[in-house]
């Protein structure tokens, strides 16, 4: 008998534009379509109205911008990453691109649990950024922000200054390395709010864009981040 | 990448931004600047319902595989957004440049249900284009209509320029050809409609003058121009299977409700049920050719990369080739995880058989529509669907493991009595017993029987086009009685009644039978806050009393009313090809309960084979 073999794939992406303003459940099914345009090979669960396999890493909010967003498949036979890459990219629409296709170590975990922190940029569209260099070097060098989280529920405080990996900030924008995933989730808004009620600043208008998701390869203390697509490896 | 109509703050609080930006896959995308002619197409209605529409996606294929030609849609905002347009001046615009409405030279708008009627002065208003036809400009686009409400533009007509009588295929061309022509020559918005009008299926309302008799009824169709016909013919197309397609039709990022490739197989239905103004205006049948299916079929999924296709006619279990599409559709399909969806099929032994393969009997319903409840009403209504069918259709699906039976009825139809109402339940009984035949240890649980009735309008060219319409009380009246037979059943327990909203079924009839004098109480029920009367948490039955008494209509008038086969109606200026000698006789017929053989068993002379094509040449042996 021949072994059931299962390829792991990890597909990169960048919603861009005007996509940001579809959901992540449309963005889903969006894909599911995009991936029979194309013709690539995915596994589909058992049953009487089988689903590709296929899992998200992180939902994006509506609104945002993306040049690092994941999704995991199944297949069990792929072609080249880069052919792979020109199918997709046949089937994507403006704003929508495929930019890298890797298989995972066999024993990978899904990307929605291997998520650990993500980077995201504020795009300030207004006409200056208030929130200059002193500010985040200042920001930086408390030991503690703590903030209300306010849920449907209860209100909570909790400290958010241990998650907040980087932070920096030039003239139209400001950069940012948290936590992100199951355990603790950051939000970018929630750090550009304590920093503007810190100090006093008008919330900049601006376009929040996710740059990258991490893995954690190192331990809780000591943390070692590295891209969830340098996980994986190119086919030839 | 283009510069979106609404900004970012807009978008991010209304709902479903996706309605707005465009975008989808297989969207076209030209250069506005390179053809000569822009043409907006548009639904009255919201985005999901709109992109579900298959004649749309026909039309916007076929427009735009013509180089001089970008067509464009637009459907109605929501109620959200129309709030913002108005508030912030926002005009309406088209999804694919996202440009003004206004700036296009052709609007055209299809009207598929009556009660949709406020959402096209919805969108001419929020577009900055005069709702009369005859205020508008040298620089407004020509408002064209199109669509099944067409076939009595009436009460509509002053608010369109034109109308398409007919299938949008055949004639758009020349229409478009003349368009130019007209721009070349230097030609006035009148000169256009002119030449228009010697197109034999378009309809300038404007050219004609109707006069009224002291009774209300009309008295005259008068053509007040020399290009204008007195008729105007349906036009349709000959040769289905080379007739254009979309194969790569639009798919949307947000759920629409018909989320699918949609697969028309043929057009028209042989059947002549005699309540229905599908299966008159669309006669004669015509069918597509098999293997041009198939490869539709083929192309349009791997275009579009949807999981679902679904076969589109008004009576499927009549294609020929029925059995051997369906199967093709499993054999080549099902592998590749696409679900087949197969509406309207008749229940037998072969449709039992496909459904079983093609979706979970468990959870997958039984569907019948006999319309009447009574064999006596099936035959006034020409329905030829007995009791025997539905319960040798029943027993065989029950045998097969189903267990859910839907059925679809009338009420208030013709000659229609209290019998007749009850019989809807005495044949819901009927079919609880069949099923508890079946030993207990081989049966499926309890037997889910749901019956659902809905309130007939008479519509304009069906035999029944004479016929009164019950008021809002009589239906309710109906509705009681249906409901009351029920609770007498011993199987009542496996059996559930719906029914419809009265309120609206009064209006719809009011629409469908109405004449030109009626463009007042739109524009009044408009002005009074209506639109999207089809969506009952929007529908404002309040407001459209006022209108209704404010612009003085008499509502017996045009829905009691039972007329004469001699009386002229506002919709006789059009020519369907089926005569009004056969729908008289039909109506007769109707009255005596004889039943009129479908077209595969017997040309019965409907005036249809005037087109020269179809199924009126087919079975002549
Ligand atoms: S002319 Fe005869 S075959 Fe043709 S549509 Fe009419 S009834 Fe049917």
């Amino acid at each position: 008998m021949e072994e059931e073999f299962v390829l792991k794939i990890r597909i990169k992406f960048k919603k861009q534009g005007q996509m940001r303003f579809i959901g992540h459940l449309d963005i889903m099914r969006f894909f599911q379509k995009a991936i029979r345009r194309a013709g690539i090979n995915i596994n589909y669960s058992e049953g009487f109205s089988p689903h590709q396999k296929m899992s998200f890493a992180s939902p994006l909010g509506v609104g945002l911008i993306s040049s690092g967003e994941y999704f995991d498949i199944e297949s069990d036979t792929a072609v080249s990453s880069e052919e792979s890459l020109r199918l997709l990219n046949g089937a994507m629409v403006e704003g929508m691109e495929v930019i890298s296709f890797k298989k995972l170590p066999d024993d990978a975990k899904n990307c929605m649990a291997s998520i650990a922190a993500a980077d995201y940029i504020l795009h300030i569209t207004g006409d200056s950024n208030p929130i200059t260099k002193e500010i985040t070097d200042t920001f930086l060098s408390r030991d503690n922000v703590v903030i209300t989280k306010k849920t449907k529920k209860s209100e909570k405080e909790i400290d958010i200054r241990p998650f907040i990996y980087e932070l920096s900030s030039n003239e139209n924008s400001v950069f940012m390395k948290v936590a992100s995933g199951s355990v603790n989730n950051i939000k970018p808004e929630i750090v550009i709010d304590a920093i503007c009620s810190l100090y006093n600043l008008e919330a900049p208008k601006g376009i929040y864009e996710r740059v990258e998701m991490y893995a954690n390869i190192g331990t809780e203390d000591n943390i070692n981040l590295v891209s969830l697509e340098s996980l994986g490896e190119n086919i030839e | 990448m283009r510069k979106l109509a609404l900004d970012d703050d807009i978008l991010l609080t209304i709902e479903k931004p996706a309605r707005y930006i465009g975008n989808e896959y297989n969207m076209v995308k030209k250069d506005p600047k390179e053809v000569d002619i822009r043409f907006c197409m548009a639904f009255p209605d919201v985005y999901e319902i709109g992109m579900s529409h298959l004649g749309i996606q026909i039309l916007y294929n076929m427009f735009n595989e013509w180089d001089d030609v970008y067509c464009e849609r637009v459907y109605s905002p929501w109620t959200d957004l129309d709030a913002v347009m108005r508030e912030k001046n926002i005009r309406l615009f088209s999804l694919e440049t996202q440009d003004p409405i206004k700036d296009f030279d052709f609007l055209g708008i299809t009207l598929q249900y009556e009660m949709c009627y406020t959402n096209v002065l919805q969108m001419l208003d929020l577009s900055g284009i005069p709702m009369f036809a005859k205020d508008r400009s040298e620089d407004d686009p020509i408002v064209i209509g199109g669509g099944p409400c067409t076939y009595n533009p009436e009460p509509v007509a002053d608010f369109f320029d034109m109308f398409y009588i007919g299938e949008g295929e055949t004639q758009y061309r020349r229409l478009l050809d003349l368009y130019k022509e007209n721009k070349k020559n230097g030609g006035s918005r009148k000169d256009f409609l002119k030449l228009a009008a010697s197109i034999p299926c378009i309809y300038v309302p404007s050219f004609y003058d109707i006069e009224y008799n002291a009774d209300g009824t009309v008295q005259s169709i008068t053509p007040n121009e020399e290009c204008a016909p007195a008729k105007i013919k349906k036009d349709i197309v000959l040769d289905m299977s080379s007739s254009p397609y979309p194969k790569k039709p639009l798919v949307p990022f947000i759920k629409i409700t018909q989320d699918r490739v949609v697969l028309e197989i043929q057009r028209g239905c042989i059947r002549g049920c005699r309540f229905c103004q599908a299966g008159s205006v669309y006669r004669p049948v015509r069918e597509k050719n098999i293997e041009t299916l198939k490869e539709t079929a083929r192309e349009m999924l791997k275009n579009t990369g949807y999981e679902e296709i679904s076969l589109s006619s008004l009576s499927s279990s009549d294609y020929s080739n029925l059995p051997e599409l369906v199967n093709f559709l499993i054999d080549e399909f099902k592998e590749k995880h696409v679900n087949i969806s197969l509406p309207s099929l008749r229940i037998d032994a072969f449709s039992l058989d496909v459904m079983s393969k093609v979706q979970d009997i468990k959870k997958s319903s039984l569907t019948f529509a006999p319309e009447a409840g009574s064999q006596r009403m099936r035959d006034v209504i020409n329905k030829g669907l007995t009791v025997e069918n539905i319960l040798t259709g029943s027993m065989m699906a029950f045998n097969a493991g189903w267990n859910k039976v839907k059925l679809y009825f009338m009420l208030g139809l013709p000659f229609e009595t209290k019998e007749d109402n009850e019989a809807i339940m005495d044949l819901c009984e009927l079919i609880a017993e069949e099923y508890y035949t079946i030993p207990k240890q081989e049966r499926n649980g309890k037997v889910n029987i749901t019956a659902s009735t809905s309130f007939f309008i008479p519509k304009p060219f069906t035999p029944f086009q004479w016929a009164p319409m019950c008021t809002k009380d009589q239906f309710i009246e109906k509705a009681t009685i249906v409901k009351n037979k029920m609770n007498t059943l011993l199987n009542k327990k496996s059996i559930k009644y719906n029914w419809h909203e009265a309120d609206l079924s009064e209006l719809e009839g009011l629409l469908a039978r109405g004449d030109r004098r009626l463009s007042s109480t739109i524009l009044a029920a408009y002005n009074n806050g209506c639109i999207y009367d089809s969506w009952s948490e929007c529908f404002k039955y309040d407001m459209w009393q006022k209108a209704i008494e404010d612009t003085n209509v008499d509502m017996d008038f045009y829905i009691t009313r039972e007329r004469d086969t001699d009386e002229l109606f506002p919709w006789d200026v059009i020519d369907i090809g089926v005569t009004k000698s056969f729908l008289i006789r039909e109506w007769n017929n109707a009255k005596e309960g004889k039943v009129t053989p479908n077209c595969k068993l017997q040309c019965s002379g409907c005036g249809a084979a005037s087109f020269g094509g179809g199924i009126c040449f087919e079975n002549k042996n």
